[in-house]
């Protein structure tokens, strides 16, 4: 078969299209009352969530973002484990050749910001975000990809 | 306290793929399509993409996948929000997979109307979606195109079946023309209901009782299930289509009871189809109706984004110069012509 004609390949891809962000929870601790409010908040920015809830690994979060092929992973951790399962994550996604990025959600301490950029997280997101901040970081994360 | 997009250093670019370049060359079709046909589950979900995005990297997907595909076998998954079908799915997956299928599915669910936007959240009931060699799963959100939805649905599915997968279940909310039309191109259709008539009673007014190849009563842990059997075997009782009475399963999807009948009833289903006399009549009007969804979104595209000359024609019908039947056929001629990307704000797609 012929490969598609170069300049109308191009126009596509040109094309805003819905962004695609995996949403989870990581480790075992909780509810996901808050990770739904997040689902709900990029809903309602247009744009779409695939929701994979509670209790996911790295691995299962790795699976859904090459079978769903998505933009962004947030990802909500809330017991303290930022640390270590943020990096982790993150570290797991550039092992695959990819560099999906990684926005995590939940209560770090200001003096872990800086070590979550630096191993590569794209951006925290605290509880007291609003809505249209969510959204902003999620597209701008999004964007960095293409 | 929240970081915005956080400071200090930006993450180094990924290193390159160990087979190669990482699939975001656009246009890179056939090489995608070949490492997902060896297994490579990005490539496939890349396709998946582009299949989704319409146009003509999606026809290039769709050209490529064509000759491969037609040995799977379709199961259209379809009922009321919250009967139970993505945990039924999951289970009907685990099933086939252990008797050696190898298993898709393709997840449907409506994008809001609002805002374009679309929380799909069907891989939380389906736990072997999880697991590493568990089912490969693509959710796919509505985006507002009826039309344009049952043709990306469709076409991948034709991808999922050309990469290998031999078994491919689309779920799908039942209570549209979407549904239904997604559905009519199943090979087989299972209508999930839940005790209690108010699903059936939805099912039958969005038409899908009578597209039903096999009806599943699911959550027969609750009362009313026998009950709900027994209507619905009365129903049939007043008559189906010829060849094939529709039976009724009884299925408990959170503990996997019934998803074995459920699995052999898909398999009683296949080779009545392929021993039925009609199968060829069946298989040309699939087709058809294949063929028929792409040139209807050829049609849809020559007016949605029209070019100067399809503008100018309008134009004319808008001052009273041309009847809208004579404009039309004149469109008809240059239905399939790339446009010319030439009229302003063509490419101006509304924000997402
Ligand atoms: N009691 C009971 N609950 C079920 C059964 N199957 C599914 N559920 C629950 O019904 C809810 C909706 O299930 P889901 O598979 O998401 O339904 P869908 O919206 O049709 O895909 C979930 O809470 C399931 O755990 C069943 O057989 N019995
Ligand atoms: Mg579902």
């Amino acid at each position: 078969m012929s490969g598609p004609d170069g300049d109308a390949a191009g126009a596509e891809t040109e094309r805003r299209q819905p962004v695609r962000v995996v949403l989870a929870k990581l480790g075992l601790d909780g509810h996901d009352r808050g990770l739904k409010v997040v689902a709900r908040m990029l809903r309602d920015a247009g744009l779409e969530v695939i929701y994979l809830g509670l209790r996911q690994t790295t691995e299962s979060i790795l699976l859904a973002v090459e079978q769903e092929d998505a933009d962004v992973i947030g990802l909500s951790i809330h017991n303290g484990g930022h640390l270590t399962l943020a990096p982790r994550m993150v570290e797991a996604v550039r092992a695959t050749g990819t560099d999906v990025p990684v926005v995590v959600g939940g209560i770090v301490p200001d003096v872990d910001l800086e070590r979550l950029a630096e191993a590569g997280v794209f951006a925290v997101l605290g509880p007291g975000a609003s809505a249209a901040e969510v959204a902003r970081t999620v597209r701008a994360a999004a964007a960095r990809r293409a | 306290m929240t970081a915005g997009p956080a400071a200090g250093p930006t993450p180094e670019r990924a290193a390159p793929h160990p087979d190669g370049e990482p699939p975001t060359a656009p246009g890179d079709v056939t090489a995608l399509f070949e490492r997902a046909r060896g297994g490579d589950r990005r490539a496939l979900g890349r396709l998946l993409t582009y299949t989704e995005r319409g146009g003509p990297l999606a026809d290039a997907v769709a050209v490529a996948a064509w000759p491969l595909a037609g040995a799977a076998h379709v199961v259209g998954m379809t009922g009321a929000p919250g009967v139970g079908k993505s945990t039924l799915t999951d289970r009907l997956a685990q099933v086939a997979a252990d008797d050696g299928w190898r298993v898709a599915i393709l997840a449907v669910d409506p994008s809001s109307p609002l805002t374009g936007g679309a929380i799909l959240g069907d891989r939380v009931r389906m736990g072997s979606a999880a697991t590493p060699g568990g089912p490969f799963v693509r959710s796919m959100a509505s985006r507002g195109q009826s039309g344009g939805l049952a043709l990306a649905a469709l076409s991948a599915v034709r991808l999922l079946d050309a990469a290998g997968h031999d078994l491919i279940i689309v779920e799908t909310v039942g209570i549209g023309q979407v549904e239904v039309d997604i559905a009519r191109t199943a090979d087989t259709t299972i209508v999930a209901v839940s005790p209690g008539w108010g699903d059936a009673v939805q099912a039958n007014k969005a038409g899908l009782l009578e597209m039903a190849d096999i009806f599943v009563v699911n959550k027969a842990d609750r009362a009313g299930a026998t009950d709900a059997r027994r209507d619905l075997e009365y129903m049939l009782d007043l008559g189906h289509r010829a060849g094939w009475r529709p039976p009724v399963a009884l299925t408990v999807a959170t503990t996997g009871e019934g998803a074995d009948e459920l699995f052999k009833h898909v398999q009683d289903h296949r080779q009545h189809l392929r021993t039925s006399s009609a199968e060829a009549e069946r298989r040309a009007r699939h087709v058809a109706e294949e063929v028929r969804r792409h040139l209807h979104r050829w049609v849809d595209q020559l007016v949605e984004q029209p070019t100067r000359q399809t503008e100018a024609l309008f134009a004319e019908v808008a001052q009273g110069d041309l009847a809208p039947s004579a404009a039309a056929q004149r469109l008809a001629g240059e239905v399939g012509q790339v446009p010319e990307r030439d009229a302003p704000g063509a490419d101006d797609e509304p924000e997402v």
